[in-house]
């Protein structure tokens, strides 16, 4: 049969139709918000006038929550992959019969939403809760300690939230690697850790570099976690972002931030992809 | 592929798209945008209103919005999603502003929201003949507000005051709005509330302003102090209705709140005070928006609410401001031992150390919005 001109073009349709729909038409309303005319109002309208400024006002303005968002994004990550690598390990080397399950157990708690599992971090992390009081009691912690609306409650709130999104990808690399390979490495006289770090790990770096970037994106824009568990003072750059939408209806600001993000985010996977050189991921 | 020239075609055509996305002006004709009214064939109502703001059904006790579905006839859908002015604003805000429905019937939002809301066009005028009750039982503080002054379009929910509150096993007593503001005992375990005219009320009281007509010197001074004392971190969060649950599960332990929330929370150790300097004053009120297709019904809603022995009812159970004549004497059937409660019926001193925060221009509410989201927030 022979194929035509344009039949890799007519394949390509339906990938081409879904972004336009759900990325390029909502992407380009966003950055028409990010260069509005901060003049204008929720109720008498914004004109686009391509004021660039717009971005280096948010900046100026906002630069502490949208620093202090990329900082706790990364602390979570770095702790989510150290725990994370240890359980998808578990999980894929040493669970026996109980692997369905313990996966299972890993992305059980998507079965609430994530609002209610984060309002109950609150309760249980509360200044009169059971951990407050055990740490007082301990005097690992003063009379007036705390965790809640700190920045351990809020970094603590983004691993428990993301912790899954780590230990999938991570369990699909380990799962995957041949068994035989570790034992070869045995039998020329590596030690485990040798063996590990020769074989395992470097075996299972597409699952680093995915897990650690399906982390650390969602939880760099997540506002939920400091905003329940934390005070203003740990505010990130998600909840600035939602209070000028809804709040202050200063929509240029907050189409200028969101763009920010967007594009340090975007900046951030690139050089990390390139250093980490995973061409299997892309 | 796409290479150079075409690339940067697809650029320039999307740069050249983005005024398409502006927004539009969001005033509105209420007379331009209008629907038929369903009441008749549709017995239903869609009402939106703050939490903790209606009785509800308990063993025996049959709520008033029980008895009014009996006696109407009419299915009311109930939904306490108002926790805050600015962000309902920006949940309907695309729909009212464009003309379209935001599905609701009846929605109750504080004064100054109401006001701007009727300015631009977004809510129905009432039928007079249809709500006599209001016209006749509504408390002559309430009837004549300077932004509807025969009350054309609103008609108060609840009234209510701004002060403070504390939980008393936790914390020595709270007298004055300065305390939360700087006590150390109280250092991170402070809540104030997002509405910008409560906070920077109290705050300017307890600064000696006015804030029913003061100066932008007045309002930097204030806000100032607010700067400092989240800076300092005494304030632990900026909060809507939600602030009482913080304050009964012992996470704050002093906090600015609304009157009646503290008495319905049903918790002894919680106690409301005036504050020293002067409490602020506001009323909810009931609004009817374009398109809604059962304004008959909501018009129902309201007169059977101002009915003096419903409003002394649900007085009882709401502990806010009854703006019913009438409700007084009729609370006597209901619980005699709120008949002479200040929350519920001021008395003419107690509504001396009330204060109401003044009206503002558009580019005011912008910049002193802007200004204050930024002190919360930032």
């Amino acid at each position: 049969m022979r194929r035509g001109r344009f039949t890799g073009y007519w394949l390509m349709l339906p990938a081409v139709v879904w972004l336009g729909l759900f990325f390029v038409i909502p992407f380009l309303s966003l950055l028409a918000t990010s260069l509005y005319d901060p003049e204008g109002s929720v109720l008498t309208g914004y004109d686009v006038t391509y004021r660039f400024a717009n971005f280096t006002d948010a900046l100026g303005e906002f630069w502490q929550p949208l620093w202090r968002s990329l900082w706790y994004a990364g602390v979570a990550t770095a702790i989510c992959l150290v725990l994370g690598y240890l359980l998808a390990y578990a999980i894929a080397f040493k669970s026996g019969r109980w692997r369905t399950l313990l996966l299972v157990l890993v992305i059980a708690p998507f079965f609430t939403s994530f609002l209610v599992r984060t309002l109950s971090w609150k309760l249980i992390l509360a200044d009169d809760g059971f951990i407050v009081d055990a740490l007082q009691t301990v005097h690992l912690m003063g009379e007036d300690g705390r965790l809640l609306a700190t920045p351990v409650a809020v970094i603590a709130g983004l691993v428990y939230n993301f912790l899954p999104f780590m230990v999938l990808p991570l369990y699909a690399s380990l799962e995957k690697i041949d068994g035989r390979l570790i034992e070869a490495a045995g039998d020329l006289y590596a030690s485990p850790t040798r063996g590990f770090l020769k074989v395992t790990l470097p075996l299972s770096m597409p699952g680093v570099v995915a897990g650690t970037l399906l982390t650390f994106i969602p939880a760099a824009g997540d506002y939920i976690n400091a905003r329940l568990l934390g005070s203003p003072n740990q505010r990130m750059v998600g909840n600035v972002i939602q209070d000028l939408f809804t709040s202050t209806g200063d929509y240029a600001a907050a189409g200028a931030l969101s763009v920010i993000l967007m594009v340090i985010i975007v900046a951030m996977v690139m050089v990390y992809i390139r250093k980490a050189g995973t061409e299997e991921l892309l | 592929m796409l290479r150079g020239g075409s690339g940067l075609l697809l650029g320039a055509g999307g740069l050249a798209a983005l005024p398409l996305f502006g927004t539009p002006d969001r005033k509105q004709d209420p007379s331009q945008c209008t629907t038929r009214d369903l009441s008749e064939s549709d017995k239903r109502l869609i009402v939106s209103n703050w939490p903790g703001y209606l009785d509800e059904d308990d063993g025996e006790y049959t709520s008033t919005l029980t008895d009014f579905q009996k006696a109407m006839g009419i299915e009311v859908s109930y939904t306490a999603d108002v926790n805050d002015n600015l962000e309902f604003f920006a949940k309907v805000v695309n729909q009212l502003g464009s003309c379209q429905s935001s599905k609701r019937d009846l929605f109750m939002l504080t004064d100054w929201m109401a006001a701007r809301m009727i300015q631009v066009g977004w809510i129905q005028p009432l039928d007079k003949a249809k709500v006599p009750n209001l016209h006749a039982n509504l408390i002559d503080s309430l009837a004549g507000v300077g932004w509807d002054p025969d009350r054309t379009y609103s008609a108060p929910w609840q009234s209510g005051l701004t002060g403070i509150a504390y939980n008393k096993s936790k914390v020595k007593e709270v007298r004055s709005f300065s305390e939360l503001l700087s006590r150390p005992d109280l250092k991170g375990r402070v809540s104030l509330l997002t509405e910008m005219r409560d906070t920077m009320g109290l705050i300017m009281l307890a600064e000696g302003a006015d804030p029913a007509k003061f100066t932008d010197r007045d309002w930097d001074t204030a806000l100032e102090r607010l700067r400092k004392a989240r800076g300092d971190g005494q304030i632990r969060a900026f909060t809507g209705n939600e602030y009482i649950q913080d304050l009964a599960a012992g996470n704050v332990v002093a906090c600015e709140a609304w009157s009646g929330d503290v008495a319905a929370a049903e918790d002894e150790n919680l106690v409301f005070v005036t504050p020293e300097e002067g409490q602020m004053i506001w009323a909810d009120n009931m609004l009817v928006p374009n398109l809604a297709t059962h304004k008959g019904n909501a018009e129902k809603w309201i007169n059977y609410y101002y009915e003096p022995e419903v409003a002394a009812k649900l007085a009882a159970y709401v502990w806010y401001i009854c703006p019913v004549k009438g409700a007084q004497e009729a609370m006597e059937k209901v619980d005699p031992s709120l008949v002479d409660n200040p929350l519920i019926f001021p008395t003419a001193e107690s509504l001396a150390t009330t204060h109401s925060f003044m009206a503002l221009e558009e580019f005011q509410i912008r910049a002193y919005e802007g200004e204050f989201a930024d002190v919360i927030g930032g």
